[in-house]
C-alpha cells in the first residue's frame, strides 16, 4: 500500500513526511495518556467526579487529535493556508461569541460551549494566526509591492485586542512572542529586534503596573514570603521528593494538593512519581521535535515553509518551556500548559492541528513542486 | 531575490517602510535561514537551563527535603531512673504518645484543625492552624497525650497525622525533691537540678550516639533519703505557715560523708509542672541564694581563736561596753557589761566578743581561716545551680568585726553547713554531694582544716549552747543535741532593718560524736504571741529545729540515749583525755 512502485497519495505522504517527527509526536501523547493516568484521578475525585473522568476524555480527544493531525499533514502548502484561513475565521467568530455569550469563569470568559463540548476558541486560533502572519512575512519578501508587513502587523493587533478582551494575557504573550520571532526571522533589522525588546519590557511595565494579579505573580516570584506561593512550593517539594527514579506510579502525594495537578502541574506530578529520568526524557522529546522542525524549517527551500513551520515551532517549544520553567519555579506562575500532557479536553485538537501542520511543513518535496507551488500560489494571490 | 528591480511599481512610501524594517538590497531568504538557525541555538540554550535545573533538583533533593530526619532527633530521649539512698524512684520515665502533623502531606487544613480541636479541646485553633500551614515537613501538635486520645485521634483518620512513642519524665514525690531533681524539657532534656548534672555528665553524649536506650542505663543512686526530707519538708511547711515567713528551708547533712541527706527549700515547685520552676522565688535558696549568716558564723570566729593555740575555752573578753569602731558601736543584745569566757561569747551569743576575738587574729588571719573553711569561693557541687559568696570588696578591720558575728558576708547556706561539718567531724573539710558516698570515699576527699581537739572544743561548745544557751528549746531529750543559733537583720535599701530578719538554726546530733548536722532557715518570720513578741532565732527557728530533729532522727537510726551527762564532763572530759 505504500510501496514505492505506485504513487498514490499514502504513500507518497509515508516517504515524504518527516516520520521520525511523527513518531514524536505520537510518543508524546501516550507520554501524555501516563501522565494523565497520574495526575487527573486525584482532581477528579477532588471535585466531585468519577475518578477516571479526566482520564477518558484525554483519550476520548486523542483519537480525533490523530485523526487530524494525520490528516492535516496531508495539506500541501497552498491547502495549509487555505485551513488556516478557514480556522482563523472560524476561531475569531467563535471568540467573538464566547466574548458575547461565555459563562465568566474566574474573572474571564475564555470558554464557551458548543454541542456539549467546551470549546476555547483562542486554542485553534493560534496555529492559524501563525501559518497566516508566516505568509504574509513571506509575501513581504517576495512581493514588496504587497503591504504585507502591515497586514502581518493588523493581524497580530487585532488578535491581540480578542485575547486582552477576554482577558487571556498568557495566549496574548504567546502570541506577540510568536509573531516577534516570525517578524525577526524575516530579517527585521537588527535596531528593531532592540526595539521589540524594548516595545516587551514596556509592555511587561505596564502590565505590572496596570493588571493588578500579574503584579502579584511577579513579586510572588521575587519576594516568596510576599503572599502563598503554595502551588509552586508543592510543584519544588514534589521534583525533590521524586527524586532521579520517582517515588512511583500512584505513590505521588503532591498531586493532592495541587489544583491544577492535571493541567499546569502536571510536569511536577510527573516528576514526583517517575522522576527526573523520565523529566529529562520528556525535555528531550519535546526538544527534538522543536528542533527537528526548526532544523527542516532551516533546510527548506520555500521562504512560507520555513516562516510556518519555524512559527508552530517556536509556539510549540515557547509554551512547552514556559510550562516547564514556571514548575520548576524558573519564571513567574504563569498559566500554560505542556503540549500533549497536560489535559485540556478540545484544546488537544487544536494541537493536533498545529502539529499537523508542522508535519506538513516539513514534509519533503522536490523542488519543481514547490516552485510550480509557488508559481500558483503566486498568481492566485496576486 | 530583490523586488524593487523587478516590480519598480511599488509605492515610495512603501519603499521606505520596507527599507527601514528590513534593511536594503539584502537576500531575505538567506538571512531567514540565518535568523532560523539562531532561534535553534536560542532554544537548546532555554531547554539546557530547564534540564540544569532538573538535575539539580536530583541531584540536591536535601534543599528541601530534609526536615523530617533533623526532627526526628528531638523526640524526647530515655533517662536513667533517679532513685534515693533506699532505692525509692524520684524520677522516672514513663511512655506517652505525642503528637505529630506533617504539613506538606496534609489534604484539607481546615478539616484536620477542625477535628483535632474537636477531640483536643486544649489545643490552639490558631495555633494548630498556624503549625499546619507552614512547608515543614514534620511538626509537634501536642506532645505526651493519653492512650485513649490516641486512640480517638487515630480513629479520625487524618491524613498527615501521627503518633510518635516518646518518653515522659514523670517525679512520682512531686515537689518533695524539686529542688534538688530539678526537670527536664519537653524534649526530656535535662535543664535544672540533677537532671541537668545527668546530661552534662555524659547521658547528653551517650544520646548523640545513640546508645541510651532504656535498659542499658543504671539508675542514679541520691544521698537523699525520701523519708527525711519528706520529714523536713513537712515541718518546714508547718513552720512557713505558723510564723508566717516569707520561706523556708533546710538541710540535712552527714558530716562524716558530706552527703546530703535531704534539703528543702520552700516555696518549691512541681518538677511535673514546669511552668512554675521559672518563678524567681521559687529558687533554691540553699544554693543559688546567698545570706549573711548572723551568729552561726560566730562558730568560725571562735573556731579559728581557739585552732591558734593562742586561746582556750577559759579565755577572757572584755564585754564590759559596746565596741567603737569609728563611728560605728557594737553591741550585745544580752547587755553583760563585763568579761566574759569563750564559753559566755558562745551562748550569750556576744557580739563584742566574737568582734574582739575575731581583731585578736587581725585581718588576714580571719581571711586566710575563712578561706580555709570554704566560704569564700563559690562552692560548686553536682546541682548546676550555685552561687558565689558577696565579699566586702576592701576588707578592713571593721569588715573583720561584722563578719566575726555573720554580717558584712554572704555566703550560699550549702556552703557554711560544708563549715559547720568541718568544725564537728573532728576537722575535716568535706565537699557536700547529693549523690551516695561512703566514709571512705569522703576521706579520700576530705582535707583536715582544723585540729581534732578545736573540733572537740567545737562539739563541747554547741551542746553547752544547746543545754544552757539560745538552742534550749531544740534540746530533744536522748539525741543530745548540739546548735547555733542566728539572727540576721536583713539588709534593707542599704540599711539594717531591725524587724526583718534572716534566721537560721545550725545543729549537730549526737554532739558528743555528730553524725547529721540540720541546718534550718526562716526568713522573716512574724512575731507571735507565743514568741513574746520576739523575732529572734531562738524562738522560731530553734523549735521548728526540735521539732524535725525528734521526727528525722529516729529514721537516721540515731540511738537515743536518756542517761547521758552535761557536756562539760562528757565531751571536754574525753577530749582531755585523749590529749
Amino acid at each position: 500500500m505504500i510501496s514505492r512502485e505506485q504513487r498514490t497519495p499514502l504513500s507518497e505522504w509515508w516517504w515524504t513526511v518527516d516520520r521520525l517527527l511523527l513518531a514524536g509526536m505520537v510518543l508524546l501523547m501516550l507520554t501524555g495518556v501516563v501522565l494523565s493516568l497520574a495526575a487527573s484521578p486525584s482532581v477528579a475525585t477532588r471535585i466531585g467526579l468519577d475518578p477516571f473522568h479526566f482520564f477518558h476524555r484525554h483519550v476520548l480527544f486523542l483519537l480525533p487529535s490523530i485523526v487530524v493531525m494525520v490528516g492535516v499533514s496531508f495539506l500541501s502548502p497552498r491547502q495549509i493556508r487555505r485551513s488556516a484561513l478557514i480556522v482563523f475565521a472560524l476561531s475569531v467568530v467563535l471568540i467573538v461569541a464566547t466574548l458575547g455569550f461565555g459563562p465568566e469563569v474566574k474573572g474571564a470568559k475564555r470558554w464557551i460551549t458548543i454541542l456539549g463540548v467546551n470549546i476555547q476558541a483562542s486554542e485553534s486560533a493560534k496555529p492559524a494566526f501563525v501559518v497566516l502572519a508566516a505568509w504574509l512575512f513571506s509575501e513581504s519578501a517576495r512581493k514588496p509591492e504587497m503591504p504585507a508587513t502591515s497586514m502581518a502587523l493588523t493581524l497580530l493587533l487585532g488578535l491581540v485586542t480578542l485575547l486582552v478582551m477576554e482577558p487571556d494575557f498568557g495566549q496574548t504573550m504567546l502570541i506577540l512572542m510568536v509573531w516577534g520571532a516570525l517578524f525577526f526571522i524575516a530579517g527585521m533589522r537588527i535596531v528593531w529586534v532592540f526595539g521589540l525588546a524594548g516595545a516587551a519590557i514596556a509592555g511587561l511595565f505596564a502590565a505590572y503596573m496596570m493588571v493588578p494579579h500579574v503584579a502579584l505573580r511577579i513579586r510572588r516570584f521575587m519576594d516568596p514570603a510576599s503572599g502563598d506561593t503554595f502551588q509552586v512550593d508543592t510543584a519544588m517539594d514534589a521534583f525533590a521528593n521524586g527524586g532521579w527514579f520517582g517515588l512511583g506510579p500512584g505513590e505521588g502525594i503532591a498531586k493532592r494538593s495541587l489544583p491544577d495537578s492535571h493541567t499546569d502541574f502536571v510536569f511536577a506530578v510527573g516528576a514526583e512519581e517517575f522522576g527526573i529520568i523520565m523529566c529529562l526524557g520528556l525535555l528531550a522529546l519535546f526538544t527534538f521535535i522543536v528542533m527537528r522542525t526548526l532544523s527542516r524549517a532551516y533546510a527548506s527551500e520555500d521562504l512560507f515553509s520555513r516562516f510556518a513551520a519555524s512559527g508552530l515551532a517556536i509556539m510549540f517549544g515557547v509554551q512547552a518551556a514556559i510550562n516547564m520553567a514556571v514548575n520548576l519555579h524558573l519564571i513567574p506562575a504563569k498559566g500554560m500548559t505542556l503540549p500533549f500532557i497536560s489535559y485540556g479536553g478540545s484544546s488537544m485538537i487544536s494541537l493536533a492541528y498545529g502539529v499537523g501542520l508542522m508535519l506538513a511543513l516539513t514534509r519533503e518535496r522536490p523542488r519543481t513542486e514547490m516552485e510550480s507551488i509557488n508559481a500558483t500560489a503566486a498568481a492566485s494571490y496576486a | 531575490m530583490s523586488g524593487q528591480n523587478r516590480l519598480p511599481s511599488a509605492s515610495w512610501s512603501q519603499r521606505v517602510i520596507r527599507n527601514l524594517l528590513y534593511g536594503q538590497n539584502v537576500d531575505r531568504a538567506a538571512k531567514a535561514r540565518v535568523r532560523v538557525g539562531f532561534v535553534i541555538i536560542l532554544f537548546g540554550l532555554i531547554y539546557a537551563v530547564i534540564a540544569t535545573r532538573l538535575v539539580m533538583f536530583a541531584t540536591f533533593p536535601d534543599d528541601r527535603g530534609g526536615h523530617r530526619a533533623a526532627s526526628q532527633d528531638a523526640i524526647a530521649t530515655a533517662r536513667p531512673d533517679i532513685i534515693d539512698r533506699n532505692g525509692q524512684a524520684l524520677a522516672t520515665d514513663i511512655k506517652a504518645p505525642s503528637l505529630f502533623g506533617e504539613p506538606r502531606r496534609i489534604i484539607d487544613r481546615d478539616e484536620a484543625v477542625e477535628l483535632l480541636t474537636a477531640t483536643l479541646p486544649d489545643l490552639e485553633t490558631a495555633e494548630v492552624r498556624q503549625r499546619l500551614g507552614t512547608r515543614k515537613g514534620f511538626v509537634w501538635l501536642k506532645r505526651e497525650i493519653t492512650p485513649a486520645q490516641q486512640k480517638d485521634i487515630h480513629g479520625l483518620g487524618i491524613p498527615g497525622i501521627g503518633f510518635l512513642r516518646e518518653n515522659k519524665r514523670v517525679y512520682p514525690s512531686g515537689r518533695e525533691v524539686a529542688h534538688l531533681i530539678g526537670l527536664v524539657n519537653i524534649d526530656n532534656q535535662g535543664i535544672a537540678g540533677m537532671e541537668k548534672w545527668l546530661d552534662s555528665n555524659g547521658l547528653a553524649d551517650l544520646h548523640r550516639a545513640g546508645f541510651a536506650t532504656d535498659r542499658l542505663q543504671q539508675p542514679v543512686e541520691l544521698s537523699i533519703d525520701l523519708r527525711v526530707e519528706h520529714a523536713l519538708r513537712d515541718e518546714l511547711m508547718n513552720a512557713k505557715e505558723h510564723y508566717q515567713a516569707k520561706a523556708a528551708s533546710g538541710i540535712v547533712s552527714n558530716v562524716r560523708t558530706g552527703e546530703i541527706v535531704a534539703m528543702v527549700s520552700l516555696p518549691d515547685f512541681d518538677p511535673n509542672n514546669p511552668k512554675e520552676a521559672h518563678d524567681p522565688d521559687r529558687i533554691n535558696r540553699l544554693t543559688t541564694g546567698v545570706y549573711e549568716m548572723g551568729s552561726t558564723f560566730k562558730a568560725f570566729t571562735l573556731a579559728m581563736a581557739l585552732d591558734s593555740g593562742k586561746y582556750d575555752l577559759n579565755s577572757m573578753w572584755d564585754a564590759r561596753a559596746p565596741l567603737h569602731f569609728g563611728r560605728f558601736a557594737i553591741h550585745d543584745d544580752h547587755r553583760l557589761g563585763r568579761f566574759i569566757n569563750m564559753k559566755e561569747v558562745f551562748t550569750y551569743s556576744s557580739n563584742i566578743g566574737a568582734a574582739r576575738i575575731a581583731l585578736a587574729q587581725g585581718v588576714e588571719a580571719h581571711k586566710a581561716f575563712l578561706r580555709k573553711m570554704g566560704q569564700m569561693d563559690r562552692l560548686r557541687t553536682e546541682l548546676p545551680e550555685s552561687a558565689s559568696p558577696i565579699l566586702p570588696r576592701k576588707w578592713g578591720e571593721l569588715n573583720t568585726v561584722t563578719i566575726a558575728f555573720g554580717h558584712g558576708m554572704a555566703v550560699a547556706p550549702l556552703q557554711a553547713v560544708m563549715g559547720i561539718d568541718a568544725l564537728v567531724n573532728g576537722g575535716w573539710l568535706i565537699p557536700p554531694t547529693f549523690l551516695k558516698r561512703t566514709e571512705e570515699e569522703a576521706r579520700a576527699v576530705a582535707k583536715r582544716v582544723i585540729k581534732q581537739e578545736t573540733s572537740d572544743k567545737m562539739r563541747f561548745l554547741l551542746r553547752l549552747n544547746a543545754e544552757i544557751g539560745t538552742a534550749r528549746k531544740a534540746d530533744v531529750k536522748g539525741y543530745y543535741v548540739g546548735g547555733k543559733t542566728g539572727t540576721a537583720e536583713k539588709v534593707i535599701n542599704g540599711r539594717y532593718a531591725k524587724k526583718r530578719v534572716l534566721n537560721a538554726f545550725t545543729a549537730i546530733l549526737p554532739a558528743d560524736n555528730p553524725q547529721y548536722q540540720l541546718l534550718v532557715m526562716l526568713d522573716e518570720p512574724q512575731p507571735l504571741k507565743e514568741t513574746h513578741g520576739f523575732i529572734t532565732s531562738g524562738w522560731n527557728a530553734v523549735p521548728t529545729g526540735g521539732k524535725v530533729i525528734a521526727r528525722i532522727a529516729p529514721i537516721l537510726g540515731v540511738q537515743p540515749r536518756f542517761d547521758l551527762p552535761p557536756s562539760e564532763r562528757l565531751i571536754l572530759a574525753a577530749s582531755r583525755a585523749t590529749q
